[in-house]
């Protein structure tokens, strides 16, 4: 019953695609200034057909209507509610329904927010975001359709995973969803632009809302999908190089730098041709990120069962994509000239650029390398963390620095003077590091260049706050907030690198160890049953010798049943300067546990300076929608 | 004779033309000494002169009955069916590490037939097994 509406919505949101596409070429041949309210109308039952196919799919995972096929083999009556609705979006099929959604809500929203900017501009934007709607419609229909029914109804399902039910996980994937597809709108915009010859300021105000709001979300998302790999996957990292992350992480770069030459394409209408490219860029990345994460390519939690159909098609479309963009580029892009003063806001701005591109590059080739080594030679190798630590770790040092003082330059041209209290915080950062550095123990002089270079943007993102707040210049503030993030993340993560404890070790029960300051003693284990699944329960009593405190820590063992599976959850005891992290596991054929016990300092301090980059974007758009 | 704008492109360009060129030399050497070569216990007896600091990865299927543990390391045997390497561990040990099933070994060779790990690879899915494994297994079913 559900599957068959969910399929006829879905053919629906095909039909409306078409149309879209066809009326809105029409119009654009008319002499008209303003489009035709069918087109608005078209749009308005698209985004109302995909809501409610959305809707329909989770009404079948919250009845557990075992007769779609992707419901049957991705949850359990057992299972809690909120991971039935969590369970929509944690496969293949339903995520892509969600890609779907997003493709077309962003559609319809630009179609009724941008009514200031020309038809045309608009039209092709319509148009050219139909066609990727389309696209994925078809992938959907032919290769992943969620309603696909089963036939005879099976009576359970085989349930979902259990490391992905998991609070953080289930907003995981629409938090990234929306900071990934959202570039899809600015995609369209981009090659929509150079059809209309609709360019420069005008463009930039367009989509600069749209850019603003992905990378809210892309920056949020990555935060969050680090925050579960740091209390799920029983490592105590945050941060892995992992492929998989890796691939989030190329379209973030791509539009932090898009975010940054925005700017100055509105207030200096130049660097056109490169803000086109990186709109591009971006959107294709994240689709490049989803083909190589869906393919099996790369492995990972993030894999579910794989099919090398799903790449074929994804790469496919990947190269039409790239092709297409590529042909309409070259056709249509205008000479420019380029006038940038040294001292100038803009040309600070291409330096963030410049270190983008080159952190873009860094990750892309180490990502990419081990794959086409494994394709050209067959020999299988990966590319560890230490790789990125060499080539991007000295990099961030001038990268900071720039952060900081490319802010207090003017547009165009600025007066030299004013960069005297720069120099003054700059000495008052190497106090502050040289205090750090006499009072804790000594660390190498990469970490001490990084942290002089943290504080010196802490410092000068406070000093500006505080000289915006006396000017009120309230403009400034969401770049104040993102960049003392920034700087924020890199201080607690030198700081977390340095001073962090990790140590494993083997325990019977009743045993007790002792180590630095530190002794564990693993008291007792219980047995726990929960709704759907077992837990057994280690307690252990850790006590500082040297601050005289105690702790008590419970780290578990779930062994779910449907899917039979066995996690592992992590102790955490987290306090404003410190986290203790300890995680348990069982050994085959032995009495022993294996223990991993660290203690991480400023943990929260990481995740709070990541949100609050994101926070920078955020206010930004609650500023501007106050002014408008 | 060349305008001062054109000179002043040229050297633009030949700029940024040099620097990309050190800076993808230095990425590519830095990548070139940080890559892990994967092998199995069969091909690290057939190598000859297999380096001994270079870190690596070895993967295998786990031995049946041969995880040893003490206060302080995991001691196992990864097979691939035709070769076998003795593997000490001191650190914590992924979700589905178990006898029987697939596991890869990052660290270095002590010798062709002892191998010192740092990292013991988890993935989270028990459908997953890793690409190498794969092959391994498809391999010897032949």
């Amino acid at each position: 019953m559900l599957s068959n509406i969910g399929s006829i919505l879905v053919f629906f949101i095909l039909s409306l695609s078409l149309l879209i596409i066809y009326y809105s070429y029409v119009e654009t041949q008319t002499t008209r200034t303003t489009i035709k309210k069918n087109i608005y109308n078209l749009s308005l039952f698209q985004v109302t057909f995909t809501i409610l196919s959305f809707f329909t799919l989770i009404l079948g995972f919250i009845f557990s209507d075992f007769s779609i096929i992707n419901v049957y083999e991705n949850s359990h009556t057992t299972k809690p509610l909120f991971y039935k609705i969590a369970g929509t979006w944690g496969n293949h099929e339903g995520s892509l329904l969600l890609w779907i959604n997003i493709l077309v809500v962003f559609s319809y929203l630009f179609l009724i927010f941008n009514h200031k900017h020309e038809k045309n501009f608009r039209l092709y934007t319509l148009i050219f975001q139909n066609f990727l709607i389309l696209g994925f419609v078809i992938f959907l229909l032919f290769n992943s359709n969620p309603f696909s029914k089963i036939y005879p109804e099976p009576l359970e399902g085989l349930g979902l995973n259990p490391i992905l039910q998991d609070p953080a996980l289930a907003i995981h994937p629409p938090l990234l969803y929306i900071g990934f597809v959202g570039c899809s709108i600015y995609f369209s915009a981009a090659i929509a632009s150079l059809l209309s010859e609709y360019s420069g300021k005008q463009f930039a105000l367009s989509i600069k809302s749209w850019v603003q709001i992905s990378w809210v979300f892309q920056t949020l998302g990555i935060t969050i999908g680090s925050i579960w790999a740091y209390y799920e996957l029983g490592w105590g990292g945050f941060w892995f190089w992992d492929p998989v992350e890796n691939a989030s992480l190329l379209p973030w770069f791509a539009i932090t730098a898009l975010m940054h030459s925005i700017m100055v394409l509105e207030k200096r209408n130049t660097l056109y041709e490169w803000v086109i490219i990186l709109c591009l860029v971006t959107f294709i990345l994240s689709v490049t990120g989803t083909f190589l994460v869906r393919s099996g390519i790369l492995n990972s939690v993030h894999t579910f069962a794989n099919d090398p159909s799903r790449g074929l098609f994804i790469l496919i479309f990947l190269s039409l994509m790239i092709f297409t963009s590529i042909l309409i580029f070259f056709k249509k892009h205008k000479k420019e000239d380029y006038n940038f003063n040294s001292n100038s806001k803009e040309t600070f701005i291409l330096a963030n650029n410049w270190f983008m591109v080159f952190f873009l590059a860094t990750v892309l080739i180490g990502t990419l390398y081990p794959i086409f080594l494994d394709v050209l030679t067959n020999e299988k190798v990966s590319v560890g963390p230490p790789f990125y630590n060499i080539v991007i770790i000295p990099l961030v040092i001038p990268f900071l620095l720039l952060m900081a003082i490319g802010p207090q330059f003017n547009w165009i041209n600025s007066k030299k003077e004013k960069l005297y209290k720069t120099l003054y915080v700059f000495f008052g950062a190497c106090l502050i590091n040289l205090f750090l550095f006499y009072f804790f123990e000594n660390y190498g002089l990469y970490s001490n260049l990084i942290l002089i270079t943290a504080i010196f943007l802490i410092l000068h993102s406070i000093f500006d706050a505080k000289k915006s707040i006396n000017n009120k210049k309230k403009f400034i503030f969401p770049r104040i907030i993102s960049h003392l993030g920034f700087g924020l993340l890199v201080f607690f993560i030198g700081i977390n690198h340095q001073y962090s404890v990790e140590v494993d070790f083997n325990l019977k029960v009743g045993e007790i160890k002792k180590f630095n300051n530190y002794e564990i003693f693993f008291k007792n284990i219980k047995v726990q049953q929960n709704k759907n699944y077992k837990s057994v329960i280690g307690s252990f009593k850790i006590t500082d010798l040297e601050k005289e405190n105690i702790n008590y820590l419970n780290p578990e063992i779930r062994i779910y049943t449907n899917p039979e599976t066995l996690t592992y959850e992590a102790a955490i005891k987290s306090k404003v300067n410190s986290d203790l992290y300890l995680t348990m596991s069982n050994l085959p054929r032995s009495d022993f546990y294996n223990i991993k016990f660290q203690n991480k300092p400023f943990m929260i301090w990481i995740w709070i300076s990541a949100i609050m980059i994101a926070l920078g974007g955020f206010v930004q758009l609650i500023i501007k929608k106050n002014e408008e | 004779m060349l305008t001062k704008r054109v000179k002043n492109r040229i050297l633009f360009f030949l700029f940024i033309f040099i620097i990309s060129i050190i800076i993808a030399i230095f990425i590519l050497k830095s990548l070139n000494q940080n890559i892990l070569y994967f092998s199995t216990p069969t091909e690290i007896k057939q190598v000859e002169d297999i380096s001994l600091d270079k870190a690596m990865r070895v993967g295998g299927m786990v031995k049946k009955n041969s995880i040893v543990v003490n206060n302080k390391n995991i001691q196992f045997i990864i097979t691939d069916f035709e070769n076998e390497i003795l593997i000490n561990y001191a650190g914590t040990v992924p979700n589905l590490f178990a006898e029987g099933k697939g596991v890869v070994a990052e660290g270095k060779l002590k010798d062709k037939n002892f191998f010192l790990a740092d990292r013991i690879l988890a993935k989270h899915d028990e459908k997953y097994m890793p690409p190498e494994i794969k092959k391994i297994l498809e391999n010897n079913a032949k």
